[in-house]
């Protein structure tokens, strides 16, 4: 073979598996059948449906894996009682142990509420920002992820994030937190905390969508984001939110 | 060949092959570091793949009808916007296995206790109860069935329709005063209960019978109606229904 024609049929060859190669490989993810691009994901929590049960911890563990003892969380319950005197007691629920300590006298209380929280995943996440080696990103569906096989373990985030929705897992040594149970929500399903609440206290939903229980619940309701004063723009809703909640 | 590997000098072909040997080691290296950690795109994509294949533990309602006939019962009750897994616990091995692996079944006091103790905290109206004195050693299913529970009689008369202000004086001090205690109610009202009203107090000695401090009642806090409240009626500082204790 002539060495113009050898470079002739080898470029054409060469050509042709490329483009083969990328419709193999858009092939594989339409098959999928998930479009990340489509969906933008957010959740509203009526804060006045909340009865502090403990079923969304308890549940948000079982489903992710997460260390039981009660001191690591994906999402947890706050309690929040404004006393008279205008002293204000933070508890963080816990499900297994004395699950609501009356630690204050009835008599005592001005006002009594259960908050669900978990990561807002932020619009402008601050622990994006601080991670040193890139781990934790934005996915195009709008949900904030770790990859645990590149994070270092080092605590920038946990120390970054302004809820306090990030611990560092123990088996892994890596940063941790919800994801909004992303294995479930790109099968269509609920996050499992959203599933078991009894009170249909919390909402999941597409923000793109046009009629939904979360469109619903966003124009039915007056909304308010944790510490709206540093611009992260959370995703995470809620109605009937007190003064008093940080 | 061999003649012009003698014309370079001995030094500079063992720095030579120390510098391939280098070049070499750093090849295998980086051929060794899997993509997903060299390039941001295919972290992104991994870690996202990682957390889609994360196993699913809650299956969801609705695959529970396909066998269960409770779900028919548990859709037109008080219980119907409940999960089932809210009670029985994680059931995706169950769907996989249904011979095997069965969910949780707890009957206990505990498990209803959980959500429907009294919590000053918890959402006015919520149905709740002091179990020390509801029924105590009894099970909660001898008498309400979880898939569609009840108060034991239907309720009647006020409750009927002001369910919420019946469970909130349920609980409160006020519990053993009857509605008509309070409140005169015409005939009419049950027919055409907006055009017919019942009567509400209209003057503080109304409350004054069992709290101003001539009234021989006992066991109630008294007040001097002269100077207590001002111009205010009882019922714009206190509410009866769920009157704060001193």
């Amino acid at each position: 073979m002539e060495r113009r024609n050898f470079f002739k049929k080898g470029m054409t060859l060469l050509t042709q598996l490329g483009v083969l190669s990328t419709f193999a490989k858009k092939a594989k993810a339409e098959t999928n059948g998930y479009d990340p691009s489509k969906h933008y994901y957010g959740m509203g929590i009526q804060v006045n449906k909340c009865i502090g049960c403990g079923k969304c911890m308890e549940a948000c563990k079982e489903e992710n894996g997460v260390p039981k003892e009660p001191f690591y969380f994906r999402t947890w319950v706050e309690r929040y009682i404004i006393k008279k005197d205008a002293e204000v007691i933070v508890q963080s629920i816990d499900p297994r142990i004395d699950r609501i300590g009356n630690s204050v006298p009835e008599n005592e209380m001005m006002r009594s509420f259960f908050v669900p929280k978990l990561c807002n995943h932020c619009d402008h996440p601050p622990c994006v920002q601080v991670c040193p080696v890139g781990a934790t990103f934005k996915t195009d569906d709008g949900v904030i992820l770790v990859d645990s096989d590149r994070c270092i373990g080092c605590r920038y985030c946990i120390q970054a994030c302004p809820y306090g929705a990030r611990y560092l897992n123990p088996v892994t040594s890596t940063a941790d937190k919800c994801t909004f149970c992303y294995h479930r929500i790109t099968k269509g399903m609920l996050p499992a905390c959203v599933e078991v609440c009894p009170t249909q206290a919390r909402i999941f939903g597409d923000i793109k969508s046009t009629a939904s229980p979360l469109t619903r619940f966003k124009r039915m309701f007056k909304l308010h984001v944790l510490k709206p004063s540093l611009n992260t723009d959370p995703k995470v809703q809620y109605a009937d939110l007190d003064g008093e909640v940080r | 060949m061999k003649r012009l590997l003698q014309k370079i000098p001995d030094s500079l072909l063992r720095v030579g092959t120390a510098f391939i040997v280098f070049i070499a080691a750093v090849i295998l290296v980086r051929s060794l570091i899997p993509a997903s950690l060299k390039n941001t795109e295919e972290h992104r994509k991994a870690t996202v793949e990682r957390e889609v294949a994360h196993p699913v533990r809650y299956a969801g309602s609705e695959v529970c009808a396909d066998c269960h006939e409770q779900f028919e019962l548990k859709k037109k009750g008080y219980h119907k916007n409940l999960a089932c897994e809210t009670c029985h616990g994680v059931a995706k091995e169950h769907t996989e296995n249904p011979g095997d692996v069965k969910p949780v079944k707890n009957t206990k006091r505990e498990a209803c206790v959980l959500c429907h103790i009294y919590n000053p905290s918890r959402p006015t109206g919520f149905p709740q109860i002091n179990p020390s004195i509801h029924n105590p050693m009894r099970l909660c299913i001898e008498c309400h069935n979880p898939h569609d529970p009840k108060p034991q009689h239907t309720p009647q008369e006020c409750q009927a329709c002001h369910a919420q202000i019946a469970r909130t004086k349920a609980v409160s001090s006020h519990a053993r005063l009857e509605c008509t205690t309070c409140h005169t109610v015409p005939e009419q009202h049950k027919i055409t209960p907006r055009q017919v009203r019942p009567t509400i107090p209209s003057d503080r000695s109304f409350c004054g019978k069992c709290h101003a401090k001539e009234s021989k009642f006992v066991g109630t806090p008294k007040i001097d109606l002269v100077m207590h409240g001002e111009k205010y009626l009882c019922w714009q500082c206190h509410y009866p229904h769920m009157p704060e204790v001193e």
